[in-house]
């Protein structure tokens, strides 16, 4: 997908058809809608957005109902903290997802498409919008595109900015206009979304893969990658690392190699050694050194759905949207948590009890114990308190609030218990970090 | 179709909640239900109180279902069985629940209107614990008159959504809704005005908890020292039955409020003039005492006839 995002004027319309742009547009309207379905089927392209929910099937679920319109949402409301892909993305090569937008548009049988973008990237509304009207002077949007008799129009809708809009149902609430409280489900969205009609809502990254699909072949997509992690993904490598960025890996490197070799991450910044990792943005759990590059069994952890998930939440975590924060041995994880609690405090839509007063009450919590005024039972407590909030919640936030929590817990008590015993010396300094990385096995950087 | 509730069987109609399920059974099965509110469209599924185990989805499909659900918005199937208040992990998230929603809660019983009739207290009784885990400070609101007739405390809300469904769907025009987000979320008109349509009133009864109520009442008497009587007037509003309760102290009406069903749900609508305005004995005729459950505290003192008795009369 990033092939092309360094080509100067990529983001203008002629630049990008030069370098192939639109092919999979003028492709996908000679084939039959079902046919590109089946097409994603085959490549077995999981949803970008974080749950990996295999898009061909969310795709085939879409009712059809007659004389009822249908819509095709793209969530471009990327708010987790750690990832910044989509950002890159839009900003870059926004015509990718214009011309995935009106594949997959042509494919669910949509004539009216949006693009719902988070408030914070209003510059980037500009972008698209300018490349809305590009393509739509190019013949590729509006009525009869390429005299194929299919018509769709595409908007780009900002929200007002909270995280909870990214969330599918809160984000079609959003975009009706209303206060973005998830909707309770079922009805799932493919059956009554947006308006009440049958709605698909896909992530940026997402809808962007489906051009080269249609380019190369589901099946031959499919090969990329390993089982059914196929094809690639953008990951936004954040944190203690020499090299920054957005890089989009084929699902078939390791953990290891993404940290440290040159190509991508390139290593602990300043020669530190790795403590922990949370590898899929900030809602899922952390993995401490240990676990990271190699599973509890003993095999080498990759960079695919299946592998970074095994051990379950016990000793694994999620690929989740791809957002990869690196913490080096410096980092204090009690502060970390503290700092995931407050956003998810500051973000909880406050419709259902556990979450609104749980994700408060667990801030309060790690913010006492982090500035040294912690109790022994500080840390039982935190544990029930998100027992307690997860899975008892209307939509995913609850549990995004309580995973990273548990986490930290699970893999780094001792150091909430340093904290507690310690009052003063926390403030002043992190935990004996190097130390607690010489305990354990770990790969020096 | 057939569901199983604790070992209960009943036969339910196509389209049943499991909560509705569980209350044509009775008793202990019943879950609480703080926000739902069977005669509001769209409520429910908000306070998370009424969870309960499903241990096989269906005659079909036995698996059971991964997570607790919620009772009110989870439609009954052929075959289902569900254990509300048999199953461990049910009391023990209803427990948790029930502490979330007592930790910003003043518990200003003492003091409160809706001490007696209130769902909190009752939630609270059944499953809350004895003592607080919670050291922070609480958050609080100053109290808010929205309007002549309607007191706000926001500290006591619960966020249960009931009376803006109420004002959606009772009244001309919603004049008041939930600002901002998160535990900071609030009632509020945001420019302060009051609520002043016709039915607006029917929103101290909705409230589960003391966070609206009737100012026209306010301090007067605790509920339990009132005399309760089904009374009705002809009432000239549109859409008001003029079927109420009044709340008597001696021989003055101290309140009126709406007739309730046994799950505290109204049964029907009264408008503004009977509820604030009509406090004379002149206004109402009598037509025997309210039914009052006999495990409230506002049975006390509180004569009825049963049934039979009344039947044998």
């Amino acid at each position: 997908m990033l092939a092309n995002d360094r080509i100067p004027g990529i983001e203008t319309y002629d630049v990008y058809r030069k370098h192939g742009g639109y092919a999979s547009v003028e492709k996908a309207l000679k084939m039959t809608p079902d046919e590109i379905v089946q097409e994603v089927q085959k490549s077995g392209l999981r949803g970008r957005g974080g749950a990996g929910f295999p898009t061909g099937m969310k795709w085939s679920f879409l009712a059809k109902p007659e004389g009822i319109p249908r819509y095709l949402v793209c969530n471009a409301d990327e708010s987790e903290p750690g990832t910044f892909k989509d950002r890159y993305l839009m900003e870059k090569i926004p015509h990718l997802l214009i011309e995935g937008m009106i594949a997959s548009s042509y494919a669910l049988g949509a004539n009216t498409s949006y693009i719902y973008i988070r408030g914070e990237y209003m510059w980037i509304v500009g972008i698209l919008e300018k490349a809305i009207a590009e393509a739509k002077a190019a013949g590729f949007l509006g009525k009869n595109i390429l005299n194929s008799g299919y018509n769709l129009e595409l908007y780009v809708n900002p929200g007002g900015g909270a995280y909870i809009c990214g969330e599918e149902t809160a984000l079609l609430e959003s975009l009706e206009g209303k206060r973005g409280n998830p909707r309770m489900k079922p009805p799932f969205p493919a059956v009554k979304g947006l308006w009440q009609s049958p709605t698909v809502v896909n992530n940026v990254e997402t809808i962007a893969a489906v051009v080269p699909i249609i380019n190369m072949t589901g099946d031959e997509y499919a090969k990329l990658g390993i089982g059914k992690s196929t094809g690639t993904k953008l990951i936004s490598a954040s944190g203690n690392i020499n090299k920054p960025g957005v890089y989009e890996i084929e699902m078939n490197i390791s953990v290891e190699e993404f940290v440290m070799s040159d190509e991508y991450c390139g290593g602990i910044k300043r020669g530190k050694r790795l403590k922990a990792c949370v590898p899929g943005g900030s809602s899922v759990p952390i993995l401490p050194a240990n676990l990271l590059f190699k599973t509890a069994k003993g095999e080498q952890r990759m960079m695919t759905y299946e592998s970074l998930s095994d051990g379950g939440f016990a000793t694994g975590s999620m690929l989740g949207s791809g957002g990869f924060i690196v913490y080096d041995e410096d980092q204090c994880i009690v502060r970390n948590t503290w700092n995931f609690s407050r956003f998810y405090h500051h973000e909880s839509c406050g419709q259902c009890s556990p979450c609104r007063e749980g994700t408060g009450w667990m801030e309060k919590i790690l913010h006492r114990i982090e500035y040294g005024h912690g109790t022994a039972q500080d840390i039982d407590l935190l544990w029930d308190i998100q027992r307690k909030i997860e899975g008892n919640t209307i939509c995913p936030l609850g549990d995004a609030a309580a995973w990273p929590v548990a986490a930290a817990i699970r893999h780094f008590r001792d150091e909430f218990e340093w904290h507690i015993k310690n009052p003063k010396e926390c403030m002043e300094r992190n935990y004996g970090l190097a130390k607690y990385a010489d305990e354990r096995e770990i790969i020096p950087a | 179709m057939k569901v199983t509730i604790d070992g209960i069987e009943i036969e339910v109609a196509d389209g049943t909640t499991i909560l509705q399920a569980a209350r044509q059974i009775g008793g202990d099965v019943v879950p609480p239900a703080m926000c739902y509110y069977k005669p509001l469209a769209g409520s429910g599924g908000k306070c998370r109180t009424c969870l309960v185990k499903v241990t096989a989805g269906s005659a079909k499909d036995p698996r059971p279902m991964p997570k607790l659900v919620v009772s009110c918005s989870t439609m009954c199937q052929d075959g289902m069985v569900v254990e509300s208040s048999t199953s461990p992990q049910v009391a023990e998230a209803r427990k948790g629940v029930t502490e979330f929603l007592l930790i910003n809660h003043p518990l200003d019983c003492p003091v409160c209107d809706q001490a007696g009739e209130c769902k909190l207290q009752d939630l609270a009784f059944e499953h809350g614990a004895q003592g607080t885990r919670y050291q922070e400070d609480r958050r609080e609101f100053e109290p808010v008159d929205l309007g002549p007739n309607i007191k706000l405390h926001m500290t006591r809300c619960i966020m249960c959504f009931r009376c803006v469904m109420t004002a959606d769907q009772l009244t001309n025009e919603r004049q008041h809704g939930i600002l901002n987000r998160g535990d900071k979320a609030e009632i509020g008109t945001y420019i302060e005005q009051s609520l002043n349509n016709d039915f607006i009133g029917n929103v101290i009864d909705v409230c589960p908890v003391g966070a609206l109520t009737d100012r026209t009442f306010r301090f007067k008497s605790r509920v339990w020292f009132t005399n309760q009587f089904n009374a009705h007037r002809n009432c000239t509003t549109d859409k008001c039955s003029g079927n109420a309760v009044i709340h008597k102290v001696g021989d003055e009406i101290v309140r009126v409020s709406a007739r309730k069903n046994e799950f505290a749900e109204v049964t029907e609508w009264i408008c503004n003039t009977c509820r604030f305005d009509k406090k004379e004995n002149s206004d109402w005729t009598i037509e025997g005492p309210a039914h009052i459950d006999r495990h409230s505290v506002q049975s006390q003192g509180h004569y009825e006839l049963s049934t039979e008795e009344s039947v044998a009369i």
